[in-house]
């Protein structure tokens, strides 16, 4: 598949979403609403549950599987509030140390009124800076579209992992093409440019591991459950401030 | 005041390249106008009534309108002439490379150095304000609307690092359109990059002030912007997260007048000082000597 391809493939109807990657992976989820401010944004999930035995704070964008799902929740398009739910439930999973797991599937915050009205620079901003100092094991999941600030703010993990046919930019091809080059008919030659596929990815250290989909059957779920949990066993041994640490020197590479 | 500083600064033009022609318009954030400079130096043209203003009346009025009141953009160095002391640069030699060879970029970047005689778009150091020592840095609007790529976010990143060693609070000037999109993930990683050095710094207990000027959007909106500890806006400056066009195409509607600026921004609890630019030295000056002088009771 060209990067265009996997542009394509990353949005397509019928792709698996983050409650389908909770319900498979999560033991016992229990979700958890609301920012405590304002609203409840149906757009970012979060809860707890368990994976491999150990309760995990898990956090996704749902994008919604259905016309109505899709509705509901916002098409994956996050306000201000989601990502201060987001950063709630990984302050209470740092008092309780457990591990924070992100599914990350947005083409980006959304883009209105009120979410200016209500800060949405300011709530991507502190999401993204209280993230990256969390003293707890962290750990986003791209599971289809890594859509600029919008998926940035819940990705300033110890890791970032994707899927293969997942895609993480600072834009998507179609604003670059438009911006760039005033002709939206270049959105292939902008997938290629902006070197957004996950194989690019990992070669540029943007991401750890590149998750082998299998049509996502029921052992891609099985294998990627027991990756999370070794991973989260893993980092749990690892004293906070040397997570902390590590993370630091994540970022300051690029 | 250095008028002759700030002057300088506002008319610097290196080689035969003039601000805000064509080529440096052709890709930035469209909602910001470009200065138009009148060649010869004496006189201007203001960009938003028209009127013709001499070029040191416009420079004593730190680039204010003296007929309109309008603002116009002020390239970093003046800024920094304006508001601070003894100015020292650090990190000069940092520079950008086209990381995913993105086509035209080198070019793009080789005139854009040409044209504005700096290397990239922030220019970083120390200074004093009021007599406090602090770090400090400007965006440059010149350089494809002070977009950040590594280098931006490397030189801002460096900046808080330093000023974390040394102990010394941060006054950032803040201006940019968003992410430099032909650095791609590189560009969004300073983000996170340049937030996680913010924390860093605050987490020593230093003081930060960001002073968000004319455009402030974008990732650079959704990061080191809205971490500060004060948060100034300069009187009318835009402020936002996605830019107005950008919003207008998603809700298919107009957006009220005001929306989105300075004033607009501090209401709704997002911004804590609007400051106009004749009195921003001295509300800085007021703040770090709150935060950094010695109590003497
Ligand atoms: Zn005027």
């Amino acid at each position: 598949m060209n990067a265009y391809e996997i542009v394509l493939k990353s949005r397509e109807k019928g792709r698996p979403t983050a409650l389908k990657y909770i319900g498979k992976i999560v033991d016992g989820f229990i979700e958890l609403h609301g920012d405590r401010r304002f609203a409840d944004d149906r757009a970012v999930i979060g809860g707890i549950g368990y994976i491999g035995g150990r309760p995990v704070t898990v956090i996704g964008i749902e994008k919604g599987s259905d016309t109505n799902g899709k509705i509901e929740h916002n098409f994956g398009c996050a306000h201000p509030e989601g990502y201060r739910k987001a950063v709630r439930l990984m302050k209470q999973a740092e008092k309780f140390h457990r591990p924070v797991l992100c599914f990350v599937d947005t083409s980006g915050a959304y883009c209105g009124i009120g979410a200016e009205e209500r800060g949405q620079s300011e709530a991507i901003a502190s999401s993204i800076i209280e993230m990256i100092r969390l003293k707890t094991p962290t750990l986003s999941i791209i599971i289809g579209e890594g859509g600029s600030g919008g998926a940035l703010g819940l990705s300033a993990a110890d890791e970032v992992w994707i899927t293969e046919t997942s895609t993480y930019s600072v834009i998507s091809p179609e604003g670059c093409a438009s911006i760039l080059w005033k002709d939206s008919a270049k959105v292939a030659e902008a997938s290629e440019c902006l070197k957004l596929t996950a194989e690019d990815l990992l070669r540029l250290g943007a991401v750890e591991k590149v998750v082998k989909e299998n049509g996502f059957n029921d052992e891609f779920y099985e294998r990627l459950g027991r990756d999370i949990a070794a991973f989260f066993a893993e980092k749990s041994e690892v004293p906070a401030e040397s997570l902390v640490e590590a993370r630091y020197a994540r970022f300051r590479k690029f | 005041m250095k008028f002759e500083d700030i002057k300088k600064f506002f008319f610097k033009k290196p080689k035969n390249a003039l601000e805000g022609s064509e080529e440096n318009t052709s890709e930035r954030i469209p909602e910001a106008g470009e200065p138009a400079v009148i060649p010869d130096k004496l006189a201007e043209k203001c960009e938003n009534c028209g009127q013709i203003i001499l070029s040191d009346e416009m420079a004593e009025n730190f680039g204010v309108c003296p007929k309109c009141g309008h603002y116009k953009k002020m390239p970093p160095r003046a800024r920094i002439a304006m508001c601070a002391e003894n100015f020292a640069e650090l990190f000069a030699e940092e520079e950008g490379g086209n990381v995913l060879q993105f086509p035209g970029y080198d070019e793009k970047l080789a005139a854009l150095r040409e044209k504005t005689g700096e290397k990239e778009g922030v220019i970083c150091g120390t200074g004093e304000i009021g007599g406090v020592s602090c770090a400090l840095f400007a965006m440059d609007y010149r350089f494809v609307m002070g977009s950040m790529g590594h280098a931006v976010g490397e030189k801002i990143t460096k900046t808080f690092e330093y000023a974390t060693e040394k102990k010394l609070p941060v006054v950032g000037f803040v201006l940019s359109g968003g992410a430099r999109m032909q650095e791609g993930i590189v560009s969004l990683m300073q983000m996170a990059k340049t937030s996680a050095a913010v924390a860093k710094h605050g987490e020593a207990g230093l003081l930060y002030i960001a002073v968000l000027t004319d455009p402030t959007t974008g990732g650079v909106s959704a990061s080191f912007a809205f971490e500060a500890d004060v948060i100034m806006a300069e009187k009318g400056a835009l402020i936002g997260f996605a830019g107005p066009r950008v919003i207008e195409q998603t809700i298919r509607q107009k957006l009220p007048e005001g929306f989105q600026r300075a004033e607009f921004v501090q209401k709704k609890g997002f911004a804590d000082i609007i400051v106009e630019r004749k009195e921003m030295k001295e509300k800085l000056a007021a703040l770090l000597k709150m935060h950094c002088a010695e109590v003497s009771a």
